[in-house]
Formats: C-alpha cells, structure tokens, sequence
C-alpha cells in the first residue's frame, strides 16, 4: 500500500566515518506515510549512528536526507523534532517527578497571566492520552504509572513536538508481554494516521508482529530491505548473521579431540542465564551461536567467574573447582578475551607493554614483579607471533586498531599459558587481515591442544573453526550441532526454528 | 636507565618550572629568600621553612597521589591527623616512650584508612562520601581521645620529631623526604604502581585480568591514613600538643590541590609522587610569598586563592592545546594536531 505514495522521509547514500572506521556506508531508507519500518541488524551494525545521523545526535558525512522532498540537515535533537521527527528511546527520556502533564507540555505549556494555567494543562493532556487510549490521571507524578505508561507518555510527547515521523528505540526491550500490546496499540493508532514509524529492537517476533517493512543493516551497510508479509524469520536471520550461505567444507582435520578438561554439570544464574551442562575437551574449538541477547556472553562470563553461578558445579580433569571470581578462574588457568574490548578489555592509558603482562603479573602478585628483561622479551615475542603494528611498545594501547588491540589482548592471555581460553566475540570491529589472522591462531591453538570456547555472532566464522556448535536463545542452549552438521545454514534454522516455536 | 630518568623529568618538568617561578616570586619580595646559615648544629632560612613547614602537605600527599590514582579520594586525612595526634600525646602523657606513641598513632592511622578502604572496596561507597565519615566523625574521636582539652606534653623523644634536627635538618624534611623516597620505590620497584594505575584507568579490565583490586584499593587507603598519621605526629610533636579541633583542618585540601598542581588526573590512572611533592612545595612556596611580601593578612587566601588559579590555568589541557595550535600555526608548515577524538562505538 506504501509504496504508491511519495516517501515522508528519504535516505540516500548517508555516510558516517569515525576514525579508523566506517560506521555507515552509503546508507539508503525509504520511509513511507502510515507504515512501521523495522531496522534490524547485531550490535554495531549502525542502526544507532543512522538514527543518530537522522535526529542530529550526529552531523552525517556524506549523503542527502530528504523529508517530504526537501533536504534538511538537522544540528540537534531539537532542530530535529521541530522539523517532525522525534525520537523515543529504551530509557524513558522524562522526568519522573513532575507529572504527566508536566512532562507532556514542557517548555510549552498554556499560560494565564504569566502563570501556568494548570487545569487547562491537565484537561488537555486528558484528551491528548485518551487518543492513545490512556486514562490517567495527568496531575500524578509520572513515577507512580509503569514503564509502558511512560512510554506511551514519551510517544504522545514526541508526535505532539514533531508529527512526521516517529523513531522508536527498543521502546520494548524492558517491557512485558501486556505492556508490549498497549505500546503496539498506540503504534496502531499512530499508523492509522499517517505517522511513518522506524521500529527498532532485537526481538524478531515483534518486528513482524508490527511492522509492514523491515531493513537489515550489517557493518554499516543495508543489506535488505523486505516487505515482511512475504518473508520468514529464517530469511531475516539470514541477512542478519551471514554473508552469504554458501556451506564451507571443513578442510580442517578430522575432530581429534583429547580428554575432558571442563565439565560444568547445571551451571548457571537465576535471571541471568538458565542451568545449562558443557564439556570442553583438550584440543577442541567449541563454538556458541545465538542472537544477541541469547546468552552468549552471559555463558562466558559464567564460566570465567566474571558472574558468579549460582548453582551447579564445575569439574576440571574431573577435580571439583569454585570459579567464584576471575582470579579463581585465571588461578586454574582459564583466560577470556571479552566482548567489550574497551570498558572489559584494554587499560586505555596504559602502555602496550604493560598491557600484555598486566594478567601474568596480576597473577603472580605485586610483590613480585616481573623482571625488566622477561617482560620485554615476552612483549616482543608476542608482538611478532602475533604481528601487532605499533610504533612502540611504550604507546598507550588506546592508541592501537581495533584488531591490534584484540591481538594485545590475545597475547595478555596467551602469556599466561592458558590451558582454557574462552573468546567473546574476537573478531568484532576489527579490520579484514586481523581478522583472518586471529581465526588463523584459534586453529593453531586449538592443534596445540588447548580448550577453546568462543562466543561469535559471525556464523561462517565459527562454522570455519568450531568441532562442536552450540546454539542458544533466549539465555538457554537449544541445540548441539557436530561434525557436518556444522553449517551456517543449519545453524540459521536452530535459532530462528525456535522463534518460531515461541510464536505460536 | 637513563631513558627513564629522561621520563621523569619530562613528566615533572611543568612543576618544576612553576616551583622556581614561585620560589623567584619570594626572591623578588624578599631578596634574602635563598640564603641558608648554619647555626647552633641547625639549618636556618626561609627555604628551609619552606621545605620544613610544607611537610604535613607533603607526607599527606603521598598516600593521596596512591588514592587518586585509583580513581578515588580520601577526605578524612585532616581528622586522621588529629586522631594521631592526639593518640600519641595521650600516649606520652599516660608515661609511655615516645616509640610507643609514634607506633600506636601509625597504627591508629592504618586502621583509619583501613576503615576507608573496606567502605571503598567491599561495601562499594563512593570515596567522597566514605571519607566525608570520617572527616566529620573523626574530629569528634579526636576529642574523646583528649578529654576535650589540648593535651600537651613534654616527652622530647616526640618534640624531637615535630621540632628536632637531624644532622643539622630538621626532622620533619627528613621524615617526608625519606617516606617519599621509600613509598616511590615500593611502588615502581613491584608492581604495585602498575596495578593501581591499571585499577584507577579501568576497573572492570583490571578485575578481568585477575588484579586483586578491593585489597589493593584498602591498601592504597591505608598508607593513605599510615601517612596522615605521621603527619599528625609531626605537627602535634611541634606544637608540643594535641589540638583535636585545629590539627590538620583543611589540610586535605591542600593535599589534593598538590596532587592536582603535580599534574596528576583526578579521574585516577597514572600518577606521579614526585610530581605532587613538587605541588606540595608550590603550595607552601606560595603560602611563603604571603606571609614574606608584608601584605596585610586579610589577602592571603585571596591571593592565594589567584596564584592557584594561574597555576591550573597552565596546566589545563584546552590551554596546552590552544598553545598548541598557536605555535603550530605560527610555523610555515602547520602539522595539524589531531585532536584526541574517542570514537563512540555504535551501542544499541
């Protein structure tokens, strides 16, 4: 039905460049009149910096935004809403102690002889929630009603400022099932009357619950975009993870996999992710496959003691172990590279050099230093095993690519000679030849005999090194794949088979 | 070794340039500043009242250069200072030696900034809010401890420590510059400093790496208080009595404005001892031209207040950077200064 009208709001070629990468690259997005337009995409894959790009957060660096015909540049937020795009986000952006018609009309709000005409304020912002089938009562401070009524208060307050187009952050992501139907009911509504409407969030089911279109970004390219009453979930996780679908054949060598090394027997956290058993053999690569949010880095840092278990227990070579903290784990020689390289990985402003030896030296004590000479030939040793550029090893690690500082943060463990090395995402954000580099080393570490469990939303990725893939949603594991079963495409059917399930 | 005394210098040459400036200021109001005489087996001159009045200061400033590093900071060392004081005068008075009093005020003033520690690391208090405790409630022991009264004594063992000489230098010099000395090596000759800085830079890659950081976090607030007590001690031992209401007051201040001038973040990482010491003799250097230039007493703080500002004003980066820019730019071949830019990752 969209599309025999004229776009609200037009994309064309929109690029954005932080230093040292690109964040969006030539970006096209059509939006039309009464349509929700989902916009999908993993982490980092530049949803944010589009809708950044689009309210003015940020300034774009190529490209034309065009709304109703017209190319508009917006410098802010404001500049933005007053052009008619507003934005809602997962954080209700409102004051929680004024009240709802407080909220709904500041810094416009009726006066009378230089004071606020109260009662006009709270008749109108009645009538302006009853269009979205709210009754409240406006004189209550919005902290006394739910996320979801915050929410709808956030939404009203943003079609009031702006009117043309209406961005939704995960407006979803911290609400339940009830509270999601009265959002989508105002989303109904707001449809009906003309408004375009960008969707974003990570749950599947609700994107094709809501929404007539959907586009997939994937490292700050469009990949897709779908009318969705033709399209299955499976096609939209496909555009999501992979590249293309094309099976590698496993030219590795058969599974030789040596004795037992973990075995983790109901392990888990109430809330954070459900009891689960694993076994990591010696000279195995197991693989952990799933959305975001599915678990992933809640399995890894489990293990590694970074959340502590609350129940269940570990096993290592068959003696039983307490991973309470990641000094015990570092202790019983477990080392993980972490998802957030910059807040749980790298120590900014110290130096290369120190940031190799920073988890040896933690565990050997700080009365204990190592030598000036061991440390320089362990830093050097590794800088040339792994091939990290650098200009000194005196430069502060912050400095570095991303790749170089994943590589550093591989040589801080390889340092202390791991005998369990678990890698969370290891490839995000990083350039091309580092990439391959380090997929290269999770195979010669993994013939070395060393355990390895690597967490990684690039499914060929793991396809190309994992003996054994295990598939996770919604913080629990669904299904093992082994042997030839380990393909993308099966892969793919794993998560998305149980989304279906779910739906129904 | 030589590259790293190369380091070091680069590291506090601001601070050294800012210390001679204002030593030159007392030199211009008082021409006689630098002169030092040797009489009755003692230095005199009012450089070494410089270096002798500015040791609470500079004792104080020690432990906190170790706090802020971690990114926290310790209020309380002022009401410490009175604590020690006063426990090593009721010591004293009680008829103990003044070894036990100098060792049961240390004492006490670890486990000052033991408490602190354990509030910071394992009950996860903000430090400006886990010291302000103790900055407030630790006067009031100071004053238990002595009967509110201003307990003095005669014990010339502790005077010795407040008002003695040692080898012509008085002790008080000899006291700061040794533990500065001595917390300096500790610190870089281990691993200590490293880790501390890797804690104050990024806590949560630091306990990821495996870095014990709640007991090295109670360590950094407990020499925090082990050096506010020998603080304490001094400056009761020269006034030749406890004083639990004035001791140490506002010193805290000054202890964190020296690490500031030394150069030092006070969103913790890397860190200098050196460096603050260096601002704890600016702070005194500059309290020294007050009180020699002979201006009325009302305009000390404000003066000082203006100096201090000049100083920071230097030292700020948007200043360094705009002269930057101005030298750049006065070249015929600019090289354009990238500025620092974090690249904001795309969360969603």
């Amino acid at each position: 039905m969209a599309s025999t009208q004229s776009p609200v709001l037009e994309c064309k070629g929109i690029s954005k460049f932080f230093p040292g990468a690109i964040a969006l690259d030539a970006v096209d997005l059509k939006l039309y009149p009464g349509e929700v337009h989902a916009l999908l995409g993993e982490n980092g894959a530049g949803k944010s910096t589009l809708i950044k790009c689009l309210t003015g957060a940020y300034r774009r660096d190529g490209g034309m935004i065009l709304l109703d015909g017209e190319e508009v540049s917006p410098r802010s937020t404001q500049d933005s809403q007053k052009l008619g795009i507003g934005t809602v986000y997962q954080e209700v952006n409102l004051l929680p102690n004024l009240t709802i018609a407080e909220n709904l009309f500041l810094g416009r709000q009726p006066m009378r002889g230089g004071f606020i005409a109260q009662r006009k304020m709270h008749a109108m912002a009645k009538d302006l929630l009853a269009e979205f089938g709210l009754k409240v009562n406006p004189a209550e401070p919005l902290e006394t009603y739910s996320v979801a009524v915050q929410q709808v208060v956030a939404i009203a307050r943003a079609v009031e400022l702006s009117g043309k187009v209406l961005i939704l952050d995960e407006p979803t992501a911290s609400l339940d099932r009830d509270e999601v139907q009265l959002v989508f009911s105002v989303i109904e509504k707001l449809k009906a009357r003309g408004l375009a409407i960008v969707f974003i969030t990570h749950f599947l089911d609700q994107v094709f619950e809501i929404s007539d279109r959907a586009t997939v970004l994937r490292n700050g390219r469009v990949i897709g975009t779908r009318e969705l009453a033709g399209t299955t979930q499976t096609d939209i996780v496909t555009l999501m993870l992979g590249r293309q679908l094309e099976d590698r054949i496993h030219d590795r060598a058969p599974s030789e996999a040596g004795d037992t090394l973990i075995e983790l027997k109901n392990f888990g956290r109430r809330g954070v992710m459900e009891p689960f058993d694993l076994t990591v053999r010696k000279g195995e690569v197991v693989g952990l496959a799933g959305l975001l949010g599915s678990g992933r880095t809640e399995t890894s840092n489990l293990i590694f003691g970074a959340i502590h278990a609350d129940q269940g227990e570990a096993l290592l070579e068959g003696q039983r172990i307490s991973l309470k903290s990641p000094r015990d784990a570092i202790g019983h020689r477990f080392a993980l590279c972490p998802e957030d390289r910059k807040n749980d990985g790298i120590v900014g402003d110290l130096s290369v050099r120190e940031n190799i030896i920073l988890a040896l030296q933690a565990r050997q004590g700080w009365f204990r230093p190592l030598p000036k000479a061991k440390i320089n030939e362990l830093a050097e040793a590794y800088v040339k095993a792994l091939d990290i550029r650098l200009a000194s090893l005196d430069m502060p690690i912050r400095l570095l690519s991303g790749g170089n500082q994943q590589k550093v943060l591989l040589a801080r463990w390889l340092a202390t000679n791991p005998s369990f090395l678990i890698l969370d995402e290891p490839t995000r954000g990083i350039d091309v030849g580092a990439h391959a580099e380090i997929i290269a080393l999770i195979e010669r570490l993994r013939e070395d005999g060393m355990a390895l469990l690597v967490a990684s939303s690039e499914l060929e990725e793991l396809v190309a090194y994992s003996t054994r893939v295990i598939v996770l949603r919604d913080r629990r594991q669904v299904r093992e794949l082994k042997g030839d079963e380990i393909t993308t495409a099966n892969i793919v059917t794993a998560i998305a088979d149980e989304q279906m399930a779910e739906a129904v | 070794m030589a590259s790293q005394v190369h380091s070091t210098m680069k590291r506090i040459m601001p601070q050294l340039i800012i210390l001679i400036a204002v030593l030159f200021l007392n030199f211009l109001v008082f021409p006689d500043f630098f002169r030092i005489e040797f009489q009755n087996g003692r230095l005199f001159g009012n450089l070494i009242d410089v270096l002798n009045r500015g040791a609470p200061t500079a004792l104080l400033c020690i432990g906190m250069t170790l706090v802020i590093a971690t990114k926290g900071i310790d209020l309380s060392v002022g009401a410490v200072m009175a604590i020690a004081g006063a426990t090593a005068a009721s010591i004293v008075v009680d008829g103990h030696s003044w070894q036990t009093a100098l060792l049961g005020a240390l004492a006490v003033g670890a486990l000052c900034g033991f408490w602190n520690g354990f509030l910071v690391a394992y009950l996860r208090i903000q430090p400006i809010v886990a010291t302000l405790v103790l900055m407030v409630a630790g006067r009031g022991i100071a004053q238990l401890i002595t009967e509110g009264t201003i307990l003095t004594f005669l014990n010339p063992g502790l005077i010795h420590l407040g008002a003695g000489t040692m080898v012509g230098v008085p002790t008080p010099i000899v006291i700061w510059v040794l533990l500065g000395l001595i917390v300096t090596a500790v610190v870089r000759k281990t691993a200590l400093g490293m880790l501390i800085e890797a804690i104050g830079i990024n806590e949560s890659s630091s306990r990821l790496a495996g870095i014990n950081s709640r007991v090295l976090i109670v360590c950094v607030y407990l020499i925090s208080g082990f050096c506010a007590a020998l603080a304490g001690v001094i400056v009761a031992a020269d006034i030749k009595g406890a004083d639990a209401n004035n001791a140490g007051l506002w010193l805290e201040l000054d202890a964190i404005l020296a690490v500031v001038i030394g150069g030092n973040s006070l969103l913790g990482g890397r860190f200098s001892i050196l460096a603050s010491l260096l601002g704890a003799l600016i702070i005194q250097s500059v309290n020294s031209v007050i009180l020699l230039s002979g201006l009325p007493p009302e305009f000390n703080l404000v003066i000082k207040a203006l100096l201090i500002i000049a100083i920071l004003v230097i030292q700020s980066p948007t200043v360094k950077h705009a002269l930057y820019i101005l030298r750049a730019s006065a070249e015929p071949t600019p090289p354009a200064p990238a500025p620092v830019q974090e690249v904001k990752e795309g969360t969603q």
